[in-house]
């Protein structure tokens, strides 16, 4: 048993001003990139643009001072390029599709990264302490599990692209199993917190590993069915995936048996093949990513192939923003943003894209090692790790390592739902954070910290 | 607007990204250095003086400590402040037993006619003081030892 304490806790606001301050001179040198190569000359209101995203992240940044001065400070910086970045590439695909600025994506996109850092905001104002968040763990399930379904209902539920995973409220449409994964990652912590010495109790030990008993393997079957369920009902590979992984993940991370790991993966081979077997778009899935370019394959869709032919003529270096035609893939702003930057950017600037994200996950990770209470490891390290699945499940996806599936690249890409809780998702990480980084002695007075906790 | 020029603006982009992702790592480098690993039960003699030492001495509130003296604990020491003090397993707990034989909520100490009282939380396997089952709320004196499970928990003024 020992106590591991910072020997300096350093707050990082200020490092993190500065480097908030270098993402925005990145988005502004992309931007500007792209307005000269489609106009031939320097955008002409660049300072008052530039100058609304320092505004909004600056506002963060003071809010973070004021209210979570210890939180990480790497999180904004990061979050804030990426959505930057994902802004620049849309604007550019406006200019490609010859939309106006007023009336396209880009413009709609920067309201809803404006909303979702508003939404961010309210989050860290109105949750002082993450560990409130446990009181509403099973509400947060029903709702995690009523958001999930919630496109299925007759009238408000909407099908586009083939995938029932949308509500319609009169001209706005929602993805609600993008704000689940956020819920069920709440629940599943305040679930697993409660239970994890029953499920790793000691169990049969098979090649070395420790597997739970039979009675206590209800939990994982559940979620399996759920995740079949809404594979088998919203057509949605991706979101399925995503769902079982996280509840697999926080298992693991909660019991500490590899047992669970062994089990998860059995179920979802399982569960692949009997999907296969069932549905007609799987396998059609499963023939896009094994035979991209066979004649079969380019009769269906030819959208990854196009996307595949985009990132090849990108090569090394790219070939700029605003000269490479990223346009012709379909989706190019939304599922394939990808591909449009590594047309674009090059294997060089996807990488550091890449990088991006995995900093951003590994931030996520060290919060939970860091954070006190056994609640907020789980919820930290859940939403790191829904995080760094989606983008396994996206970009293995657009270059062929798994099948391609419907989910969005956080941050990147166009779109209101993921925007606003990949935006949330980092206010609980702040919010968690905050409380990781504080030393012991502050906190001593304002609440219960466990002084003593024992063994884990 | 000259090939050049884009040319030009094309790679300072991308510098840009990686100069962004190595000042990161530079920021990171803090995880690596600046830890500290106290090991609590190092000392001998039931090593309370560790603990106790990284607590600074005017920190220690005039209300007085609860000590854990036996059990996986021991040497925990907790100042005591203006309000309840929760013993269990459960995570939200202030003291974290990790100890079979005691309940996730188990007992509770509370601010009482001047002093300190301790009552059990319907635990399974009881709550003694000084080797007595309590039953109802009672005074915990200085000195007395409260008994859960296999941690035994001392009142010190």
């Amino acid at each position: 048993m020992s106590v591991v304490t910072s020997l300096r806790p350093r707050r990082g606001r200020n490092v993190e001003l500065l480097l908030l301050l270098f993402a925005v001179a990145i988005i502004t040198l992309a931007y500007a990139t792209v307005e000269a190569s489609a106009n031939g000359a320097w955008p002409a209101n660049l300072a008052t643009q530039v100058g609304g995203v320092l505004a909004i992240a600056v506002v963060f940044h003071l809010v973070l001072r004021w209210t979570a001065s210890y939180a990480d400070p790497l999180l904004l910086p990061i979050a804030t390029l990426l959505n930057g970045l994902g802004l620049v590439m849309i604007h550019r695909l406006d200019i490609a599709k010859g939309n106006e600025l007023g009336e396209g994506m880009a413009l709609r996109q920067l309201t809803w990264s404006a909303l979702g850092v508003a939404i961010a905001i309210g989050v860290l104002l109105w949750l002082r302490d993450h560990r409130t968040l446990r009181r509403y763990t099973f509400l947060a399930g029903t709702a995690g599990v009523v958001l999930l379904l919630l496109p299925l209902f007759p009238f408000i539920g909407r099908e586009i692209n083939g995938a029932r995973i949308w509500i319609g409220l009169g001209p706005f449409s929602f993805q609600p199993g993008e704000i689940a994964k956020i819920v069920l990652a709440v629940f599943f912590a305040g679930y697993l917190v409660r239970t994890r010495d029953v499920l790793s109790i000691a169990g049969p030990r098979v090649l070395g590993m420790q597997f739970p008993r039979g009675r206590d393997l209800g939990p994982i079957l559940l979620m399996w069915a759920i995740s079949l369920a809404v594979l088998f009902w919203q057509k949605d590979l991706g979101s399925a995936l995503l769902f079982f992984g996280l509840f697999v993940a926080m298992l693991y991370v909660a019991t500490e048996r590899v047992g669970w790991i062994a089990i998860g993966l059995l179920l979802a081979a399982g569960g692949a093949v009997i999907a296969f077997r069932l549905f007609g778009h799987v396998q059609t899935r499963v023939l896009l990513w094994l035979h991209t370019f066979s004649p079969e394959a380019v009769a269906q869709s030819d959208q990854l192939a196009k996307g595949l032919m985009g990132m090849a003529s990108g090569g090394l270096l790219g070939t700029g923003l605003g000269q490479g035609r990223p346009y012709i893939t379909y989706f190019a702003e939304s599922d394939f943003i990808i591909a449009s930057f590594g047309e674009e950017l090059g294997l060089v600037g996807l990488m550091a894209i890449l990088i991006l994200y995995v900093l951003l996950a590994e931030r996520g990770f060290r919060i939970a090692v860091g954070v006190r209470d056994g609640f907020g490891k789980l919820l930290a390290a859940g939403l790191a790790f829904s995080l760094t699945l989606q983008c396994f499940v996206v970009v293995g996806g657009v270059t062929r390592v798994i099948p391609l599936t419907g989910l969005t690249m956080p941050f990147l890409s166009s779109g209101g739902s993921s925007l606003l809780a990949n935006w949330t998702l980092v206010a609980l990480l702040l919010r968690i954070s905050d409380q990781a980084r504080q030393p012991v002695l502050d906190t001593a007075d304002s609440g219960p910290v466990p002084a003593a906790v024992g063994g884990r | 607007m000259s090939e050049l020029t884009l040319t030009v603006l094309r790679l300072s982009l991308l510098v840009l990204l990686w100069l962004f992702v190595f000042s990161l790592a530079a920021v990171l480098r803090g995880d690596l250095f600046g830890t500290r690993v106290v090991n609590r039960v190092t000392t001998t003699g039931g090593g309370s003086g560790s603990l106790a030492a990284t607590v600074p001495r005017d920190r220690r509130s005039s209300n007085g400590n609860i000590l854990v003296t036996s059990g996986r604990l021991t040497g925990t020491r907790i100042p005591l402040g203006t309000g309840d003090i929760l013993i269990g397993r459960n995570p939200e707990c202030l003291l974290v037993l990790d100890d079979d034989f005691a309940s996730g909520r188990h007992a509770r100490i509370f601010p009482a006619q001047g002093g300190w009282g301790v009552e059990d939380l319907g635990s399974t396997n009881g709550t003694f003081v000084n080797d007595v089952r309590i039953e109802e709320p009672v005074q915990f004196e200085p000195g007395a030892q409260l008994r859960i499970g296999r941690t035994t928990i001392e009142l010190q003024k």
